[in-house]
């Protein structure tokens, strides 16, 4: 059964206690968020996606949306909750006040994300595409283009899209073909196929805003002769309504393994007129400032997911009955035990729970951060900030999305058979959760982006935006106090990952390959190694929150016990990777092809 | 006209309460608490009223803990203008709440004061009807639909033998049932707004009330498990079952 309730206390131990003293605080201008409002926000964000989003996710799942005269029709109650969650405000939570949002920072939009995602993710794609095209349009476009749709935009309105696949090419965009040629009046007209693209054509909004990547006819060949360019599928009127078609058109629904309520289609543009978005030629560029943030936001797709995973497995881990506890009946007055007394039961469940508190604790540094980056006043902390955002941004995405995926499929092993079966809701964690691992570049690419680019960008400096807080840490807590075994346990860790860091550093410079072969293990390393210090932490503030007597007792107990079975249970994993990136590309390489 | 909404902090519906183990009462440490449904019930009509330009101002009222102050804030996120704690850590009975209110009421003359029927922790089903009784103004209790007019209001009211519509004169006490409306969803915007409403904390004694409980809880104990029950092979046995049962 698909079970949620919004894990409140711990979403607010990351938001008001876990990152205090990380640098990226004082913001002046996010002042007025206190613990007070953003607990009411986060409360009333919990009550809209139990109330309204959750019941409508097994239902899209089965019913998905439909092609029907050249229109795509959503799922039944998914327009009437696009309402309600527009006119709520959450769907401009984050956005820009100037243009109707409501400048929420970044560290609780990305709780109401994880909230979202847990109880309808095909849902959540829709206002989260819109939110990624105004974030490009804002930072690229024209005056008059911000004004005429930014507003509509922001409101939910009109939704927006992102076109950059075609049927022959996905990751490298180089090769795209779909042209626009311009017009007398400055305009363009914009003609290709697109595919893979999600929320393309429904009926939730009244305009459709297409951010479309399109090759001008003097375009340079490969990814520099790339222009990006608006086109809405209705042309506006001047008092600002949908006016005339476009040209643009869904010829065909994507048949997808999972999230099935999220329209994924096959666009057409004949001759649509559209807009440059930024500098000719510049598109991949402005493209990516929607695909960073993006990037982000799906990292997050994995821990909704996981959470919900878990919940859902935690609730049958106690209700189902079955067999006897290794020790001795648990519960000799049942027929049998549940399922929770089991020690490989337990391993799923503190694995999955280890997941997402890590994942939610690290989301919430790296929010703090992009908080920073926007807002704060000192140039010191917001180059700290930028750096440690795009240091993390493949880490969050690549990290977050395996393990939201590995959670969704361990539910299902706690269901047994009953997970494989539709009804129980589990198995459509394992196939929502799947395609976040692929979307917003690959996780592959996620991790050749972290060796290949941001490790050695100016010389490591990103590095150290990680580094020196880990190790700062590391320093003051030296001790031979209770967190004695954890601190070395980090230690030995982060000493793992340094020695990796260097070992790629010096063979990817003779041997791009070698870089190559090591980047997935890399990323999974640094992952570990970042949410190990995340426990670390949470430890130090448990320890301290029951040393000084607090009423949460459990709470914080059971962040202790958590964060133990993480280092004793998770983090040696460490151990694997650095051996797997030690030993290098030979033996991945050796097999001719034809030995394939 | 101004209508006064009481509302209480309760335990979230949601949860399953569990009693405390020297049997003293319900244990709420660490527990989700929200506000009672019957009086967001009353709050939603309230604003309803409000909006449909029957009401100038609507007030939210509670009486309890600091931690009501969330509460009131929920109630001015969904709409209601301002709101007044009357802060205690002592448990209130439903008289001593009804007189604090019947004092709130001499300070605010409200038109009317909408409330929810009974609060779900307690279940007292008294306190409109004591508010009423003290003030001496007219009541319709368990509304399912409020009409309200210049100088009367109209209240269906859900009873035992189906409805019964009364016509009240105001001012006027009406108690909210389950199906009188579907609370809204608080509005973001309007949630960052509530932070800024004013919200006066006051004391019992402010109000010259002695709140000192009438009522002495012997004990609380959960209800009773259900216990499995038990097929029979035919009607003989069951009979036969029933009378050593002393059920026939």
């Amino acid at each position: 059964m698909q079970v949620y309730e919004a894990p409140i206390r711990d979403m607010r131990f990351v938001l008001d206690e876990l990152w205090v003293d990380d640098g990226f605080g004082d913001i002046p201008a996010l002042e007025e968020f206190d613990s007070d409002l953003t607990s009411a926000i986060l409360e009333e964000a919990a009550k809209f996606s139990r109330e309204v989003l959750l019941p409508l996710n097994r239902s899209g799942d089965e019913e998905g949306c439909v092609l029907e005269n050249g229109v795509v029709r959503t799922p039944e109650g998914f327009k009437d909750a696009y309402k309600q969650f527009t006119e709520s405000g959450w769907a401009s939570l984050a956005a820009d006040p100037e243009w109707g949002g409501q400048g929420l920072p970044e560290r609780v939009n990305k709780l109401v994300e994880e909230m979202t995602c847990s109880t309808n993710l095909s849902f959540g794609l829709y206002p989260g595409l819109t939110h990624g095209g105004a974030i490009a349009l804002e930072a690229h476009g024209s005056e008059d283009l911000k004004n005429l749709y930014l507003p509509k935009m922001t409101s939910g309105e009109w939704s927006g899209t992102m076109c950059l696949t075609e049927s022959h090419c996905g990751t490298d965009l180089g090769m795209l073909r779909t042209k626009a040629e311009p017009q007398e009046d400055g305009s363009y007209k914009v003609s290709g196929s697109k595919i893979f693209i999600s929320a393309g054509d429904h009926d939730l909004s009244d305009n459709i805003i297409h951010l479309v990547l399109a090759r001008l006819p003097d375009a340079p060949a490969g990814v520099k002769g790339i222009s990006l360019f608006l086109v809405p599928k209705y042309l506006p009127n001047d008092d600002g309504t949908p006016g005339p078609s476009n040209g643009v058109s869904c010829s065909a629904l994507e048949h997808k393994m999972g999230l099935k309520a999220s329209a994924t289609c096959q666009m057409q543009f004949e001759e649509s007129t559209g807009w440059l978005v930024g500098e000719p030629h510049q598109g991949l560029a402005a493209m990516f400032t929607m695909m960073n943030a993006e990037r982000l936001s799906v990292g997050i797709q994995g821990v909704g997911i996981g959470e919900a995973a878990y919940q859902s497995a935690v609730w049958y881990a106690k209700d189902r009955l079955q067999g006897r506890s290794l020790s001795g009946a648990k519960y000799p007055d049942k027929p049998a035990d549940p399922i929770i007394v089991h020690p490989d039961v337990r391993r799923m469940l503190m694995t999955m729970r280890c997941y997402n508190e890590g994942c939610r604790m690290l989301g919430g540094w790296v929010a703090r951060a992009l908080d920073a980056e926007k807002h704060s006043q000192d140039p010191e902390v917001k180059a700290r900030a930028t750096d440690f955002v795009a240091l993390m941004t493949p880490i969050v995405k690549a990290l977050f999305t395996d393990l939201g995926h590995e959670s969704a499929n361990l539910a299902v092993q706690v269901y047994g058979g009953h997970g494989y079966i539709r009804e129980s809701g589990v198995e459509q964690y394992a196939r929502d959760a799947r395609i976040a691992m692929i979307y917003e570049g690959t996780n592959g690419i996620q991790a050749l982006d972290l060796v290949g680019r941001k490790m050695g960008q100016n010389t490591g400096r990103l590095l150290r935006s990680f580094f020196h807080p880990v190790s700062d840490f590391i320093e003051a807590s030296k001790g031979d106090g209770p967190m004695k075994p954890m601190i070395d346990g980090l230690e030995k860790a982060l000493g793992a990952l340094q020695l990796s860091t260097a070992t790629i550093a010096q063979k990817g410079l003779k041997d791009p390959e070698e870089a190559g072969a090591a980047a997935t293990e890399y990323l999974r390393l640094f992952g570990l190694v970042a949410m190990g210090y995340c426990f670390a932490r949470a430890t130090m503030i448990s320890d301290m929150k029951l040393a000084f007597g607090t009423e949460e007792k459990e709470f914080y107990d059971a962040k202790i016990k958590t964060a133990t079975f993480f280092f004793e249970r998770i983090l040696p994993q460490v151990s694997a990777n650095f051996l797997a990136i030690k030993a290098g590309k030979k033996s991945m390489m050796a097999l001719s092809e034809e030995q394939f | 006209m101004k209508i006064l909404v009481p509302v209480k902090r309760v335990i979230d519906y949601n949860l399953k309460p569990r009693v405390r183990s020297d049997g003293t009462g319900v244990d709420l440490s660490n527990i989700k608490m929200s506000m009672n449904p019957f009086d967001e019930i009353a709050v939603e009509e309230a604003i309803r009223l409000a909006e449909a330009g029957k009401a100038d101002e609507v007030v939210v009222v509670s009486i309890g803990p600091a931690k009501a102050q969330e509460t009131l804030r929920t109630g001015m996120a969904m709409g209601a203008d301002r709101a007044i704690l009357v802060e205690t850590d002592d448990e209130v009975e439903p008289l001593a709440v009804a007189k604090i209110l019947k004092a709130v009421v001499a300070e605010e003359n409200p038109g009317m004061v909408i409330m929810g029927k009974q609060a779900i922790d307690d279940d007292s089903n008294q306190t409109g009807q004591m508010l009423a009784a003290l003030l001496g103004w007219a009541q319709g209790t368990f509304a399912s639909k409020v009409e309200l007019d210049s100088d009367a209001v109209t209240v269906t009211r859900e009873v035992d033998g189906g409805l019964e519509t009364v016509k009240l004169g105001l001012p006027a006490i009406v108690t909210t049932d389950l199906r009188l409306n579907e609370p809204r969803f608080a509005k973001l915007p309007n949630i960052m707004k509530a932070k800024k409403k004013p919200l006066d904390v006051k004391s019992p004694s402010d109000y010259r009330v002695d709140i000192t409980p009438r009522l002495k809880t012997l004990k609380v104990v959960e209800p009773p498990v259900r216990e499995a029950g038990e097929i029979v092979p035919d009607v003989d046995t069951l009979v036969a079952k029933l009378k050593a049962m002393g059920a026939v």
